[in-house]
């Protein structure tokens, strides 16, 4: 009937235990969590990109107040946190797609994947950030 | 076919693919730009400009963009049905939850529009 369904039909009598206070986060599930973070972030970020991408494409007067934007510390920061969310979702998403063709899918081997995640993350967000500044 | 908990494409399961396929180009895409800029740190304007000049670019940049129009979405509706819903947000959910999604259709679509806008309208 409706071209986008915005889930109102979802069965509401269903058992859950949604009680955060309950809960024990294992290490995956700190990982998914991120992943889902990070991906808001990216949603909502695409228009600061795409700002920065029209400005700096629209004249030569535009790409250079970008550069100089680029330049200031907090701007530094923000763009930081852009590129540290995307690698982590990248990252993540990438772990999630190796995952959906059947490799590692154990406990131990969602532990593990977990753990190179966090790893590789930690590591290109650093150099990421070396990078910028 | 059952079409219960459907959502972008009415069922799970093509929202599933949906969901990879975009992923793989968003990741491509990733790669691309962020190589293109690691490799040529002091870039010039015209520089710049050549680089979003060539076909291939474009095309890429508007498949990226399509990517991100589904993936967004998909991702977005999937978070909204999992907090913004009566059962945690009392009576307030559904209102709240209708809201931000058409905010995220809204924003996907501008999305979209702008990007075809850079890439074609100067
Ligand atoms: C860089 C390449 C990217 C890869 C490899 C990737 C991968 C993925 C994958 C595999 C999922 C599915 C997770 C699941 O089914 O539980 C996902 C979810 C998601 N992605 Fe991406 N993605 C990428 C870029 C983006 C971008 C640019 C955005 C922003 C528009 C984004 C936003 C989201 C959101 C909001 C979710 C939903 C999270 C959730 O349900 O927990 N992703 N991503």
């Amino acid at each position: 009937m409706f071209l986008f369904n915005f889930g109102a039909n979802v069965k509401d009598n269903r058992p859950v235990n949604l009680d955060f206070t309950t809960f024990k986060l294992p290490l995956p599930a700190i990982t998914s969590i991120l992943h889902r973070i990070s991906g808001a972030i990216l949603f909502f970020g695409i228009a600061g990109l795409l700002y920065l991408l029209d400005t700096s494409l629209g004249s030569p007067e535009g790409f250079a107040s970008v550069t100089e934007w680029l330049g200031n510390p907090i701007v530094k920061l923000v763009i930081w946190a852009g590129v540290a969310a995307l690698l982590y979702h990248l990252i993540a998403g990438v772990k999630h797609l190796i995952m959906d063709l059947g490799i590692g899918e154990t406990l131990s081997g969602g532990v593990l994947g977990a753990k190179i995640v966090i790893v590789l993350a930690v590591l290109s967000i650093v150099v990421a950030g070396i990078w910028i500044w | 076919m059952v079409t219960n908990v459907s959502s972008f494409g009415r069922s799970g399961l093509f929202d599933w693919v949906v969901q990879r396929v975009s992923a793989v180009i968003l990741a491509s895409y990733t790669l691309c730009i962020l190589s293109t800029l690691l490799l040529n740190p002091d870039m010039t304007y015209p520089e710049w400009q050549l680089v979003f000049d060539s076909f291939s670019m474009r095309f890429f940049t508007l498949l990226t963009l399509l990517a991100i129009l589904a993936h967004g979405w998909i991702g977005m509706w999937t978070i909204s049905t999992d907090y913004l819903t009566t059962r945690m947000m009392g009576g307030k959910g559904t209102v709240l939850r209708i809201g931000f999604q058409l905010l995220c259709i809204g924003l996907t679509l501008l999305y979209l529009v702008w990007g075809i806008d850079i890439l074609w309208g100067n």
